[in-house]
């Protein structure tokens, strides 16, 4: 079989996530709690978690985590890495043997800063610029892949059930606002770690559950914009989307979900003015956006987590509010494991994004 | 001579214990094949004038009569067919160009036929249009190329001007000359009908279409013919018409014969003078020309109205598509080597231009490497003759479809290929008053919207089964395809797997 990548791969998932509006740090353990009763949505393909806040000490570093296939590998790539960035520090990530984590490349993480010179001379804003190295290294250096590359967040991911996963990362050692995890269910893959999720760009890292029936011609919009969709998934293609949409065009995420997940033209007719307005502006601006088919998505970012349903609602997503806690997940089984009383629960209607941030910008 | 005696292609065949001798088919045939034999008191054929176009045998009371290929045959050769030596014959005994009308309708491949249509199994849901909102609306024109907010930071509505269709099928340039005012009567009543668009084609548009303005697309071609400014802003959109599929490389041609005193006026020229525009236009020699004109256009138009920029599929499509779409033109329509014409030298229809399918994919991959796609809608035509052909061509990248031949099957043509002649026994492709009024507009118009309405129901039968709920998840959604018996060139070109892959 071939290794993921060459081939769109569609597959049924689990997915949750846990934020403190008020930055309070959240032990990771808490998020595989969540993540383990819905062991049945996953097969054991495909587990992963993000985490925000969780790098205080090197909170203003791109903090980069790295799946090596060999030692050539990650010659090839720290080579290309000293040529745009200074490593502040770096090392493997630590693991625990887990007897059911199989098959483990190299895992590294490195926290960098762009050098000043070379980020002067590409002329390019500094997340561009960060954003074109890590694509740079997924597509064209054979053997390594960049999973994680925001700032002060890291994702954890491997080919298991998610609840090893975390365990194998030893996640209780991290604490942070906002935590998503994933367990995935993929119809086949040849079982490689970098097509487990979340995916991420900088600090947006996604977790989705579906499969999206607009995926090519999503991916062949969003490639013309220097987008190389290498993994051929469709969390893939909904993080370039997102990182286009958010960070290139500046639309908020409001905006971006009413492209991802328009509202049907009848609902749009129905609308007063100038919410009218906007959403078919919105449609007609970016056609190809629009994403069809099952989803439900959670996009953590730095400060703010997003959760959105495709516009039909196909996929099971719900949320619950505790205090200052808001918890998202594809049952509610994750929430009460974690949280049984709940002041509020609700299931967000299809295409009605929720998104919520920080009290206060910068809490963590 | 005797060489040029050819053996009529079909014969009428009359049953004559069916036949009563009304005189139906006699009344009905503008060719003049029917006649009655006073002597013999029965009807008499003369296959030789013969179109095959059927007005006889779909008005005949009784069912007397059919049409049937002849098994009369030369000496049987591959190389030289029958077909080939008689219009050997023919032009040995005139010295004329062949002419012909309709699409090519030589065996070259298909490639619709040769594509399949992906649909949802298990891991997710097909959608079922009956039951759930199946969106088959789309807009056509340039996207805006920057987000701008105002003082409040809201989104400023800087779109440019756009197309709304109601289902992405528009009805393509057919000209008042070419076809009768009731054929654009019902073109016009239907567009409006629909919320789609017809379009003028290049013969200027007759007063009382101006009403159906708001679903017209005003066509400049090469003649100018009709061209003055109300014209240009009588329609939604304007079409600069520099190729034609059936016959690119050469202008349009409207025998005088077809020019009465309607058309005339229309078209701005003299009572009975052939209508032959240029081939290129004199104004445009090169790609910056073509800018010029069509700014000139805009200005004309007060910006308000996409400019559409219509090229016949030729071998190197995919690189004047994208200096067209740099030209500031709105819209890109593409036409196909087997769209039909009124009339086109016959050599030229069966032989020049490439297939509609791999020029669209050529043209929608070339945008997306350029990363210009979005500054431009691609529309494709020629020719698309069902619903299964319009979600293959917007699953290779096109916005929408034109259909011509379709819709004037719909009007009640038979293709008989005869239109260069002037005397279409239904109405359609003819000037003269007593044919044209067989086309009942009310009639017309009815068949065109029952035609769209379901291809318009079967697309969203195809979307729902693929999972995909909106016209514009299906555009350029090349993995809901797969080919069938294509080689790995064609597979490459088209930008699409092989079925089992």
């Amino acid at each position: 079989m071939r290794r993921e990548g060459y081939e769109h791969i569609p597959s049924g998932c689990a997915i949750s996530g846990i934020f403190s509006r008020s930055g309070e740090a959240i032990g990771g353990e808490t998020i595989i709690r969540s993540i383990e009763p819905m062991h049945d949505r996953s097969n054991g393909l495909g587990g992963g978690f993000a985490g925000y806040g969780i790098y205080p000490q090197y909170k203003d570093y791109y903090a980069f985590h790295l799946f090596y296939d060999d030692s050539a590998a990650k010659e090839a790539c720290e080579a290309y890495l000293s040529r745009y960035f200074e490593t502040v520090a770096c090392g493997k990530i630590p693991t625990r043997r887990t007897p059911s984590i199989t098959g483990e490349p190299l895992i590294w993480r490195y926290f960098l800063a762009p050098l000043p010179h070379a980020l002067s001379d590409s002329q390019l804003d500094e997340r561009e610029y960060v954003v074109r190295r890590v694509l740079h290294v997924n597509a064209n250096i054979e053997g390594a892949y960049v999973f994680s590359s925001g700032k002060n967040m890291g994702v954890f991911k491997a080919v298991g059930f998610p609840e090893d996963v975390g365990r194998y990362y030893r996640l209780e050692e991290y604490a942070g606002y906002c935590w998503t995890a994933h367990g995935r269910y993929p119809t086949n893959t040849p079982g490689w770690w970098g097509g487990a999720h979340p995916f991420a760009l900088l600090d947006c890292a996604v977790v989705h559950n579906g499969e999206i029936s607009s995926y090519d011609a999503n991916r062949r919009f969003i490639e013309m914009f220097g987008y190389a969709c290498t993994l051929k998934t469709d969390t893939e293609a909904i993080t370039y989307i997102l990182d286009y949409l958010v960070r290139k065009r500046r639309l908020t995420l409001e905006e971006a979900a009413g492209v991802i997940a328009a509202p049907f033209w009848q609902t749009i007719e129905a609308m007063p003015e100038p919410r009218r307005t906007r959403a078919a502006y919105l449609r007609k601006a970016f056609p190809s956006l629009l994403v069809t088919g099952p989803f439900s998505i959670l996009v953590g970012f730095e400060g703010g987590l997003m959760a959105l349903n495709d516009r039909l609602k196909l996929r099971s997503m719900v949320v619950g509010e505790r205090g200052d806690r808001v918890y998202v997940a594809s049952e509610e089984c994750a929430i009460r494991a974690v949280e049984p009383e709940l002041d509020r629960l609700w299931s967000p209607g299809g295409g009605q994004s929720v998104v919520v941030t920080l009290d206060r910008k910068g809490g963590a | 001579m005797a060489i040029d005696f050819l053996y009529p292609l079909y014969e009428v065949v009359r049953d004559p214990q069916r036949c009563i001798c009304c005189r139906a088919c006699e009344r009905q045939c503008a060719n003049e094949v029917h006649h009655y034999d006073v002597d013999f008191g029965c009807m008499m054929s003369d296959e030789s004038k013969c179109v095959a176009c059927h007005r006889c045998v779909s008005l005949c009371p009784t069912r007397a009569l059919k049409i049937v290929k002849t098994d009369h045959t030369f000496k049987e050769n591959e190389n030289w067919t029958g077909k080939t030596i008689s219009e050997v014959y023919r032009q040995a005994g005139t010295g004329g160009v062949l002419l012909s009308s309709m699409g090519n309708p030589e065996p070259y491949p298909i490639y619709w036929d040769k594509l399949l249509i992906n649909a949802s199994q298990v891991t997710n849901p097909s959608i079922d249009p009956l039951r759930e909102p199946m969106e088959t609306f789309t807009t056509l024109g340039a996207k805006p190329q920057a987000i701008e907010r105002d003082e409040n930071g809201d989104l400023v509505d800087n779109m440019p001007p756009q197309l709304t269709l109601n289902v992405p099928v528009m009805f393509s340039a057919m000209s008042y000359g070419s076809i009768s005012y009731n054929a654009h009567a019902s073109l016009a009543r239907a567009a409006t009908a629909l919320g789609t668009y017809y379009n003028t084609g290049e013969g200027g548009l007759h007063q009382d279409f101006y009403a159906y303005g708001e679903h017209t697309i005003v066509q400049v071609a090469s003649g100018r013919f009709g061209v003055h400014a109300d014209y240009l802003n009588a329609g939604a959109a304007v079409e600069i018409k520099m190729g034609q599929g059936a016959k690119p490389g050469i202008g349009g041609h409207l025998p005088g014969i077809k020019v009465g005193e309607d058309i005339s006026r229309t078209r701005m020229i003299p009572e009975g003078t052939d209508a032959i525009s240029p081939a290129p236009h004199h104004d445009i020699y090169s790609i910056e020309d073509l800018r010029q004109l069509v700014y000139s256009i805009k200005e004309a138009t007060h910006y308000k109205k996409p400019v559409i920029v219509k090229i016949a599929a030729v071998h190197n499509v995919a690189a004047i598509a994208s200096g067209i779409a740099r030209s500031g033109a709105d819209i890109i329509a593409i036409d196909g080597f087997r769209g039909g014409t009124g009339a086109a030298p016959t050599r030229i229809r069966d032989n020049v231009g490439i297939p509609i399918e791999l020029a669209l994919a050529a043209v929608d991959q070339r945008l997306r490497e350029e990363g210009i796609r979005d500054r431009v809608s691609v529309v494709i035509g020629g020719s698309v003759r069902s619903s299964s052909d319009l979600v293959k061509a917007i699953a290779l990248g096109a916005d929408a479809v034109y259909i011509g031949t379709a819709a004037l099957l719909a009007l009640g043509c038979h293709l008989c290929r005869s239109c260069q002649t002037g005397k279409c026994n239904w109405g359609i492709a003819t000037q003269r008053p007593d044919l044209v009024r067989r086309l009942n507009p009310d009639i017309g118009e009815k068949r065109l919207v029952n035609l769209i309405t379901s291809w318009d129901h079967e697309l969203k039968e195809m979307m729902g089964g693929m999972g995909i709920n909106s016209i514009e998840a299906l555009r350029g959604n090349r993995l809901m395809l797969r080919g069938v018996g294509l080689t790995q060139k064609e597979l490459d070109i088209l930008g699409v797997k092989h079925a089992g892959e």
